[in-house]
């Protein structure tokens, strides 16, 4: 049985701080050839510092790391490759402009000739029944391909140790189940991995162990098939999860917000265009778009925000009235608030404080504002107001926004905009890199707006996000925005599918395919 | 040992009103040694340039005359420094708004009354704006730098000083020099207080001190200018339009170097000539960050910088130093601002190399 071979990973007592945090502190873990191990925690619980000192890109403060049986020192990311541990990374490292073969070839240690290159990625290719073209150029792939690069990348090392940070976040339901069946293979011919998610059903169908980390600290080791995810979420943050109250029975009224033939052009070169966007978000609904990151959701947030002012004022309606034409201001005076997905420098100012940062966008309707001047103390208490209601966690309404944690901040943000009772509020992903406690919160405030009466518009590429949160969902692809949908009624098969497995334009997609095979390297 | 900079939560109050000072102090005992070293008598130099001035009354009045430029532009530039529009031409600006307001005196040469020398400043001002607008409009327009374009435009400002006063504006009883006529008694600013010798531009620059402060640290103008330059995203989020935002501080900027423009040449000068510009539109750029781009600080600090100038003259005729002298310690002043900026954000820690060796060798 596996348990006899030596283990292929072994941290003991492995700590490493930072000015300030200690980031990990007595990491103890075992990693058995094979075992698909998941390493679970919130935003800055550890696990991308423990990560880095295993691929080499940190060194330890203390602990030792035992790789097959023996202490390793692994001083770089070369190093690690040497002794069989291979990272697929969040972000993915290619060039667009150049063929999936020619950033796989710029990834590699050892220099091969093309032909042996092309050997040996068909070998991976067939040995993992995976489909990846060499020829295409990255530009015309889907995230899931990209991603698939990578992953192609890292089995071309042969590694005993495979370590995945955060891999589906970017991917289609299919691309996730796609995903899946590679690293079940991989892991059944004897390769052990160490996944990094917080998302637990992903954990629960995938991994074979599971180590929890809290606060830099080990806080259990468990079996995900023996446990829920809500035991392995209230474990990730040491507390009872709230479950969103929602009231079942819910009526929504008129539309408040609405967009009609919403059409913009590309705001620059790599920006997407909003085709013929068409969606009603009634009183009292909270309406999902869903979405594969860069199809158009800034660019629709923008446009509903009054950041960029729509071409016709009949194509955004709010409460009935055409506010298309309008500006940010005169949008938000007339009840239509916004919190964008970048939480610093977009939504917030880093470097100002909380009070300032509430007057950013609350000075009008919080009426802070006489004869052009910012009056102070009203700007001070509707911060002191908001860090109160939310729970933020912040010396005071002087703290700077940039010193709060993100989930904190994002906390702050909400509450600031929901503080001032929108008609109607668009959010983008209300929850991204936010801590479950700080999440419930914000779902939970969502909830609470809606119910009091708002129409509220949440985009986010957190399915699971807007499946819990939402009454209708519509999907955004390449700027177009599908037909609503009940959620409840659709299937996520469905919603997969709208989202499109293929990132960029299907019909030029096969076009360049065609080309390139016709013109064979 | 190893130093190393850590970031701080929050910048360091300490730090922004210390690193000013420190500023100087090191100016001084820097400039103290390179003096000394070239063979000049230093610390006589560094006395008479930034002690004399201030403990010699009779000098006084001299500072008060150079600072009152100094903080009416600089005042100006901080608002658009603290929305990183940066507009190094204010001394173009300058040479435009006194134009502007001379235009206009000549244009009325036999006009009498109170209403003369306020149509002069309006007009100065507004030449200020007219050449400030010439940036704003190719950088909102076309994207150009208005570093480059604000640094160029001082220089055809000084062509069209050039040709004015030995062409068109030429003073017919000048002997041939090249400068305008006088103003007339109508034309020229009284001073603030009758009998005394405070330059009115003194008065005006601690009204617009109060002004500034007002607009800077209360007004929702002054905030859309602080979160334009501090992240244009969020400014955009917030409601505040960033091309807007470069007209008017470009305008303000531009508008005051104007107005500093017109005093001067009716207050000080009663005429322009050739050696009309005098460096002030630069020397504003250090008293703004010298001054932390706040308008209290910028008072100051063009008070320290006056001093300089002031002193500069004394050092030159006592210690034999070179004119360029007072320009090297304003410059190493503004270094050593831009520097020490970083300690208001960062701490410096000094470490020692320790524990390394140890988990090493228990590794192997």
């Amino acid at each position: 049985m596996k348990i006899e071979a030596p283990l292929r990973l072994k941290l003991v007592g492995v700590s490493k701080s930072f000015p300030g945090v200690r980031a990990n502190d007595n990491v103890n873990l075992s990693v058995r050839p094979g075992e698909i191990h998941a390493l679970l925690g919130e935003n800055g619980a550890g696990k991308s510092t423990l990560v880095k000192m295993i691929y080499g890109i940190l060194a330890p403060d203390e602990g030792e790391i035992i790789f097959d049986g023996s202490p390793a020192r692994i001083s770089n990311p070369r190093a690690a490759r040497r002794l069989g541990i291979g990272m697929v990374f969040q972000h993915f490292s290619l060039f667009e402009a150049m063929t999936v073969l020619e950033n796989i070839a710029l990834g590699l240690d050892s220099r091969l000739s093309s032909r042996e290159l092309l050997a040996e990625f068909n070998r991976v290719l067939e040995a993992y029944q995976l489909k990846l073209d060499p020829r295409r150029v990255v530009s015309t792939l889907s995230v899931g391909e990209r991603q698939r690069i990578e992953i192609v990348r890292a089995l071309l090392l042969k590694p005993r140790l495979l370590i995945m940070d955060e891999p589906t976040s970017v991917l289609t339901p299919q691309e996730v189940e796609q995903l899946f069946e590679t690293l079940r293979k991989l892991a059944a011919s004897g390769c052990s991995i160490l996944y990094i998610s917080h998302k637990l059903h992903e954990i629960v169908a995938l991994c074979d162990t599971a180590t929890i980390l809290r606060g830099g600290k080990v806080v259990a080791h468990c079996d995900p098939k023996r446990e829920t995810s809500r035991s392995m979420a209230e474990m990730m943050i040491g507390a009872n999860l709230k479950e969103i109250a929602k009231p079942m029975s819910r009526g929504f009224g008129a539309p408040k917000l609405s967009a009609q033939g919403l059409t913009m052009p590309k705001p620059s070169e790599f920006g997407v265009a909003l085709k013929d966007v068409a969606l009603d978000v009634r009183a009292g609904e909270i309406f999902g778009v869903a979405g594969v990151a860069g199809n158009g959701q800034n660019e629709l947030m923008s446009a509903m925000s009054g950041e960029t002012p729509a071409p016709a004022a009949e194509a955004i309606m709010l409460a009935g009235r055409q506010v298309g034409r309008l500006g940010v201001t005169e949008r938000r005076n007339l009840g239509l608030c916004a919190v964008p997905e970048e939480r610093n420098g977009h939504a917030a100012v880093g470097e100002f404080s909380l009070t300032d940062n509430g007057a950013l966008t609350g000075r009008d309707r919080m009426e802070m504002v006489r004869f052009g001047l910012i009056d102070p103390g009203k700007a001070t208490n509707y911060a002191a107001q908001v860090i109160g209601a939310y729970t933020v966690k912040a010396t005071g309404p002087g703290a700077l926004a940039g010193s709060l944690s993100g989930g904190n901040l994002q906390k702050f943000i909400m509450g600031r905009e929901i503080l001032q009772r929108p008609e109607a509020l668009v959010v983008c992903q209300p929850t991204w890199g936010v801590d479950a406690g700080a999440a419930a919160a914000i779902h939970q405030a969502i909830v609470d707006l809606a119910a009091r009466g708002s129409a509220v518009m949440v985009i986010s590429q957190d399915l699971d996000e807007l499946l819990t949160l939402c009454d209708t969902i519509a999907v955004i692809n390449l700027g177009r925005l599908s037909a609503p949908m009940k959620v409840g009624e659709v299937s996520i098969e469905e919603i997969g599918l709208l989202m499109g497995g293929v990132h960029g334009d299907p019909a030029a997609t096969i076009e360049m395919t065609e080309v390139l095979h016709a013109h064979p390297a | 040992m190893r130093i190393r900079l850590e970031k701080r939560l929050t910048p360091s109050r300490f730090m922004q009103i210390a690193t000013p000072i420190a500023s100087v102090l090191l100016t001084m005992a820097l400039g103290a040694i390179i003096f000394q070293l070239i063979g000049f008598d230093g610390p006589r130099a560094i006395y008479e340039t930034f002690i004399t001035p201030v403990v010699a009354s009779y000098k006084w009045q001299d500072v008060a005359t150079k600072a009152a430029p100094l903080i009416i532009i600089a005042l100006g530039l901080s608002l658009g420094n603290q929305a990183k529009i940066w507009n190094i031409g204010a001394e173009g600006q300058y040479i435009i708004g006194a134009l502007a307001g001379a235009g206009v005196a000549f244009a009325l040469p036999d006009a009498q009354g109170f209403w003369v020398i306020p149509l002069m400043i309006l007009a100065g001002i507004a030449g200020g704006m007219a050449w400030a607008g010439i940036p704003a409009f190719l950088k909102t327009r076309y994207r150009v730098s208005e570093v480059l374009s604000t640094l160029m435009l001082v220089y055809v400002a000084l062509q069209v000083l050039n040709y004015l006063v030995s062409g068109p504006w030429k003073d017919p009883n000048g002997h041939n020099f090249p400068q305008t006529p006088p103003f007339t008694p109508a034309q020229l600013l009284p001073h603030a207080i009758a009998g005394t010798a405070i330059p009115p531009g003194l008065v005006v620059g601690i009204l617009l001190t109060l002004v500034f402060w007002l607009l800077a640290t209360r007004s929702v103008y002054g905030f859309s200018v602080r979160t334009v330059g501090a992240a244009p995203n969020a400014a955009r989020y917030g409601g505040f339009d960033a091309s807007r935002t470069v007209w008017s501080t470009l305008m303000i900027s531009g508008g005051m170097a104007g107005l500093a423009g017109i005093l001067e040449a009716s207050s000080q000068l009663g005429q322009i000539n050739l050696g009309f510009p005098s460096g002030y539109g630069f020397t504003a750029i250090i008293v703004s960050f010298l001054g932390r781009l706040h308008p209290v600080g910028v008072f100051l600090a063009a008070l320290i910088l006056a001093v300089t100038y002031v002193g500069g003259q004394v050092a030159q005729t006592v210690v034999h130093v070179p004119s360029a002298t007072a320009g090297i310690f304003q410059a190493m002043m503004l270094f050593f601002i831009l520097a020490s900026d970083i300690l208001v954000r960062y701490r410096v820690r000094i470490l020692r190399d320790a524990p390394r060796t140890a988990t090493a060798e228990a590794v192997a």
